[in-house]
Parts: C-alpha cells; sequence; structure tokens
C-alpha cells in the first residue's frame, strides 16, 4: 500500500514553494516515514524552523509547527521542550541557518543536550537568498558572494556537534531515503540532543553555478560518493577526499537538560 | 494580623511580582543593572515547579520565551540596553504575532556598552520603535518599589489578556534602590490569564476574531493541546499561514495596531500630583518623577503653584491628559534622563497650546529636584 503522506500534510498547503530538483521535498517525505513508523501522535510534536528554503517545511505540516527567525529555531525549540516536555520537537533548519547565523544556538543546545533532534538540510548554500556562500560551501566552489571561488573553509557538521556535545550524530544525504527513514526514527527517539546531517542538493542556486548542474547528477554524487563510516575508519585521510561519509558517529546516553531539571531541580528547590 | 513590611530593592519586588503574576517560565542572559532579577527567579521559579534557564544570549533568551508562551506558559525575560538592543527581532516576531510575554529593560547609560552601572532614561523611543516595521507594544514605567511590583502585575496582566509583548522599563536607580513594601495578599491583585479557545481544534483559526468575547482579540492555544496550528513572521491569514495578498496583510496589521487604540483606556495609567490649581506642569516618568516631586513640593512652598502629571504608561502614549494640562499651564517641564524622548510625545499632545521644555542630563548622575526648580524658576521669571 502507498504511503498517505496525506495523513501529515495540511489541507490546502501544498503545492509547496521548493524548486523542481530540490532535495528538500525528499528529505520532509522521509520524515513523515519515520514520524508515521513511530507511531507518534501529531499533537505531540512540534516542528521549529527558522528562515530559509528548508526553514519552510513546517508550514505543510499538520502539527504544533512554528516558523521563527533566521538562526533561532533552536532556541525557540529550548523554550518549547523546557516549557513542555511532553512534546517531541523537531528543529528543521538550512546550512546557513543552523551552522552561520544560528551556529551559537547550535553549539549550546548540544553543549546542553537538551532534548531537540535538529536535521540540517546542507545544501551547501544560501538557496533562498539566491546562491550566497554558506559555512558549508566547498573550498573553490562558486557562489554569488565568492564570484572568483570560495576561499572560506567550510564545517564539518559532524565534527562541530559532536565536539559541542551533541549525544546523538549522524549524516546522511537526500538520495538515501530508507537511511534517512531510519536514522530520523533512531534521532527522534534518542534521549538528548540529536542532530542528522543530510547532505542536499540545490539545483537551482548551487548546481547552477558548480559542477555538476542538474538535479539527477547532484543525486547520482551523493549516491557515488557515500561511504559508510565503518568503511571510512578503515581507509587514509586522503582516500576520502570529497567523500560523504554517513551513518552514526556519536550514541551515548547522558544527561539530557529537560530531564535534570525537572527530575533534579526542582525537587531540590523545592526541598529547601 | 498585621502584615509584615519589607525592605527589599526594585528587582527583587520585580521578581515577586512576576511570581504572584504567576509566571511560568523565565530565560535570560546576565547584564547589570538587571541580574538580581534572573538570580532572584532562579531560585524561586523552581519552587513553583517553573523553569528558570540562562541561555546563551539575549537573543537565544527572547527565542525561548516565545516558545514557552506557545506551549500556554507565562513567560519572561529582563535585560539591559545592549541586551534590548538583541532582543528586538524576536520581540518583533512576538509583536507580529501576538504573543504574551514580558520584557525586563533596566535601563543603563548608553548608547552602546555606555555606563553599565550608570542611571538612564535612554530607551524610551527604543521600547517604542526598537524591532523594524509597524508593531503594537505596551511599555510601562513604574518609579517606586511596591508599584514594581504592580506594575509587573499588571504587564503581565496586559499581555495575557491582549496578546501583546509588554515592556517593564525600569531604571538602575529604582532597580537597585531599596524600599519598604508589603506584598499583596493572593486575591488582592487581579491575575488575568489569556482566553483560550472555544471552538473545536478543527475549527481553531490562530488569528480569528470573528467569535471571540474580546474584539480584534484572538484566543490563544497551547502547542500539545490537540489544536494544531502554524506561526510564522511572515505575513499571515487568520489561519496562521503566509500570505502575499496585500488587503489582507493590511487588515490584520491595523487589526493588531488597532487593539492600542481599542484597550488604550484599560492599558492607561498615570498619577496626578497637585495638578488642580497648577499654574506649571511637570511630566516625568520613572526615578526622574521622585525628583519631579519633590520638586513640586519644594517650588510650592516657595509660593510656585506646581504640579506633576506622571506617566506609569508610556506606551501605548495617551496625549489627552496633556492636552488638557496644556490648556491651564503656563508652560510644561518634562525632565528625563536622556537627551529628550519622552518630550516628542508630550509637545506633540500639547499642539502648541503651551511651550514645552526639557530638562536633561545624560552625565550619569540622576536629576535632582533642584535642577527641575531652577528651570521652572528661570522660566517663570520669564513670564
Ligand atoms: C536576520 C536575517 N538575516 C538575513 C536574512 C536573509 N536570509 C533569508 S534565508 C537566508 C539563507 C538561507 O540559507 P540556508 O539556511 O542554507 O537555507 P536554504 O535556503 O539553503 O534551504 C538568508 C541569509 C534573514 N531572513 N534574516
Ligand atoms: S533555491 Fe535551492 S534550496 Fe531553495 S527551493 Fe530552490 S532548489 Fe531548493
Ligand atoms: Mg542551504
Amino acid at each position: 500500500m502507498a504511503f498517505e503522506y496525506e495523513k501529515y500534510i495540511r489541507k490546502g498547503t501544498l503545492p509547496h514553494i521548493w524548486c523542481p530538483g530540490c532535495g528538500h521535498g525528499i528529505v520532509m517525505k522521509s520524515l513523515l516515514r519515520a514520524i508515521d513508523g513511530l507511531k507518534l501522535d501529531k499533537n505531540d510534536i512540534a516542528v521549529v524552523s527558522g528562515i530559509g528554503c528548508a526553514s519552510r517545511l513546517p508550514g505543510y505540516l499538520d502539527m504544533n509547527t512554528l516558523h521563527t527567525t533566521h538562526g533561532r529555531a533552536l532556541a525557540f525549540a529550548t523554550g518549547i521542550r523546557l516549557a513542555n516536555p511532553k512534546l517531541k520537537v523537531i528543529v528543521v533548519s538550512g546550512d546557513g541557518d543552523a551552522a552561520a547565523i544560528g551556529g551559537n544556538h547550535l553549539i549550546h543546545a548540544a553543549r546542553r543536550n537538551i532534548e531537540i533532534t535538529l536535521i540540517v538540510f546542507n545544501n551547501s548554500i544560501y538557496g533562498m537568498t539566491g546562491g550566497q556562500v554558506a559555512p558549508t560551501t566547498p573550498l573553490g566552489a562558486i557562489a554569488t558572494t565568492m564570484p572568483y571561488g570560495n576561499i572560506d573553509p567550510p564545517f564539518d557538521l559532524v565534527k562541530l556537534v559532536e565536539g559541542a556535545g551533541a549525544t546523538f550524530v549522524a549524516r546522511t544525504t537526500s538520495y538515501h531515503t530508507a537511511q534517512c527513514e531510519q536514522l530520523f526514527k533512531q534521532a527522534i527517539m534518542h534521549k538528548g540532543f540529536s542532530v542528522v546531517d543530510v547532505i542536499d542538493a540545490c539545483p537551482v542556486q548551487y548546481g547552477r553555478r558548480n559542477k555538476p548542474r542538474e538535479a539527477p547528477d547532484m543525486m547520482q554524487i551523493q549516491k557515488d560518493n557515500s561511504i559508510p563510516v565503518q568503511l571510512a575508519q578503515k581507509k587514509k585521510p586522503e582516500e576520502l577526499v570529497g567523500k560523504i561519509i554517513t551513518g552514526i558517529f556519536v550514541k551515548k546516553e547522558l544527561p539530557s537538560y529537560t530531564d535534570t531539571y525537572y527530575n533534579t531541580i526542582i525537587p531540590r528547590a523545592q526541598a529547601k | 494580623m498585621e502584615k509584615k513590611a519589607l525592605l527589599i530593592s526594585g528587582n527583587e519586588s520585580c521578581v515577586e511580582g512576576a511570581l504572584y503574576a504567576g509566571v511560568q517560565f523565565y530565560a535570560g542572559y546576565p547584564i547589570t543593572p538587571s541580574s538580581e532579577i534572573a538570580e532572584g527567579l532562579a531560585k524561586k521559579l523552581p519552587k513553583y515547579g517553573g523553569v528558570m534557564i540562562q541561555m546563551e544570549d539575549e537573543i537565544a533568551s527572547m527565542g525561548a520565551i516565545i516558545g514557552a508562551s506557545l506551549t500556554g506558559k507565562k513567560s519572561m525575560t529582563a535585560t539591559s540596553g545592549p541586551g534590548f538592543s538583541l532582543k528586538q527581532e524576536n520581540l518583533g516576531f512576538a509583536s507580529f504575532n501576538e504573543i504574551p510575554c514580558v520584557i525586563v529593560n533596566v535601563m543603563r547609560g548608553g548608547p552602546s556598552t555606555g555606563a553599565p552601572t550608570g542611571p538612564s532614561q535612554g530607551d524610551v523611543m527604543q521600547a517604542r520603535w526598537g524591532t523594524h516595521g509597524d508593531h503594537p507594544i505596551v511599555a510601562l514605567a513604574p518609579n517606586s518599589i511596591p508599584e514594581i511590583f504592580t506594575e509587573t502585575v499588571r504587564a503581565f496582566n496586559i499581555s495575557e489578556k491582549y496578546r501583546i509583548p509588554v515592556v517593564l522599563l525600569l531604571d538602575e536607580i529604582i532597580s537597585h534602590m531599596r524600599e519598604k513594601i508589603t506584598f499583596p495578599e493572593k486575591g488582592e491583585l487581579e491575575v488575568i490569564d489569556r482566553m483560550k479557545p472555544t471552538v473545536p481544534p478543527d475549527q481553531y483559526k490562530p488569528f480569528d476574531v470573528s467569535n471571540s468575547p474580546l474584539p480584534l482579540v484572538p484566543p490563544m492555544a497551547a502547542y500539545g493541546t490537540g489544536y494544531r496550528f502554524h506561526v510564522t513572521g511572515l505575513n499571515h491569514r487568520t489561519d496562521g499561514f503566509p500570505t502575499n495578498n496585500g488587503e489582507l496583510i493590511e487588515k490584520e496589521l491595523h487589526r493588531i495596531m488597532g487593539k492600542l487604540d481599542l484597550y488604550k483606556k484599560d492599558m492607561f495609567r498615570t498619577e496626578a500630583y497637585m495638578l488642580e490649581d497648577a499654574e506649571i506642569g511637570i511630566v516625568a516618568f520613572g526615578s526622574s518623577a521622585r525628583a519631579a516631586k519633590y520638586a513640586v513640593n519644594e517650588l510650592r512652598k516657595q509660593g510656585i503653584k506646581a504640579g506633576m502629571l506622571r506617566y506609569i504608561t508610556l506606551w501605548p502614549f495617551e496625549g489627552a491628559a496633556i492636552e488638557m494640562l496644556a490648556q491651564k499651564v503656563k508652560f510644561i517641564v518634562v525632565p528625563e534622563l536622556n537627551m529628550g524622548q519622552l518630550i516628542l510625545e508630550v509637545e506633540r499632545a500639547a499642539q502648541g497650546r503651551t511651550k514645552v521644555y526639557g530638562v536633561n542630563r545624560v552625565n550619569i548622575e540622576i536629576i535632582h529636584p533642584h535642577d527641575i526648580m531652577e528651570k521652572v524658576k528661570e522660566l517663570s521669571h520669564g513670564i
């Protein structure tokens, strides 16, 4: 039986704003299948975003949804989660949203290990504003604000959030829909801050100025260049240049913020 | 049993007022001279089962209280000038989406880092127009420790009732000064909670006012209660979804701004001191009004009939009282710890009916009664 996306899509909100060939919609589908597979109640899910193409996603979902300001989704989400620990809170962000303007909130959410799942729609570019360089754009790539080639080294988001203390960290691509779904499931059920870095494609603002240009070829690259983390560990660094390392990088149990606040701080304060 | 009077600071009074009003969520970032509010709530909020979190900056604090408010919790933050500047973008988000929240700004000397422990009233205009675009906002400016308590309660009430962010403008003087206060008993002051929707979830539109018992104010559902709704900072329709329809955009903006006009009377509060027979009007607020009151008393001893109109609600600014005052006094003096901000509104309301003069300081000293008296006497001679 075909999957019933209608169960989760708000009536009257489609068609979405994404360009033909954009990877964002494919990742959204994986997210919906993950939510469905987990049998979560729509009333108990909050989906929060910042600003950008990816950040338009919450509007399409029939859940508690919040489209905030550029880069600040994790801050709003922290308030939601702490004020109502019953809610599963999922943040969807573009790479610019999460790692540039929102970088401070990103490292602090990771450090705090607050029970939020962050999905980064990592298309290596500022899509919505027209192809400006992002903190994820590869060196040498062309962006409208790097017309002679990018000289600003990119973040490895996995390493960044791992270093900051995230307790579940994974990477996949928009091509790997089954892996996306599986990783989203695990991330959403993880107790603590979980991040899935999804390597995504923006044919219109990135592809247009770089190689390959077309959406199908960009997907092909995601497929061909991916290598599971277990295999990558056995390779030399020079063998991994240009590769997309996928899978789960971090998965550990540590005290999470909301849990600790309600179960330790409140009783401690009330005992005094 | 007689109630016990306590000697506490303005910031402590703000903490107690917030707890009385039922604050459930606080997010903030330390900054002088506001930090005692965060510290007080860090100690006390968890005792009531509430949440206090120190965020990574003021932008995050503002975002967090909006998120918490969307789950139905009474939320607040406190800061001072530099932090108030950082909060502005998200404050605009709260204003546009009619999300109840209280923002305390303990004003300090500016611009920029300015004077962290220096007194100032330099954020009058920022409180009204700090974020971009036309937007509704309310600002209250108490001038004593007991009044900080009652105005904090009122800030929550106005915010919850009308779904407008309320800025509580304190200043370094009244925040750190200590005064006697007797806390009101439970029930003595009104405490208002936001209006919840009465329609079933499938009929709920977050910005629809057609069935609201309170004109122009939409009932507010909470995330996680079965009402699944969308909130965006983009121009939106009454169902919360983005729109580019100019007519709808204008209609919604007029509605949210219209709340200020429609409920101005309920939001408005002033204190009239010796105004009945006044020949000279002093218009003041916050700590400067304390000096103004003293000056009125002294001037009267010297045979000069001065009176004071004190604004407790700064925004929305109600000019009617000034209009009346301007018709009967020889001139109006506006003392404020800035280079002349409130005076612009006073002049506008006076409409040239009388002359309006400022008494100003930005030398991180308070305005002395003497400053006001000198100005009044100097101007009186000229008449
Ligand atoms: C404070 C602020 N600064 C800048 C912008 C303009 N802006 C909108 S989206 C965007 C970048 C989006 O890029 P990304 O987060 O990677 O999302 P994508 O569009 O690629 O999905 C920028 C800079 C804004 N809306 N707000
Ligand atoms: S500009 Fe790029 S990221 Fe935005 S919708 Fe189009 S393809 Fe997707
Ligand atoms: Mg991007």
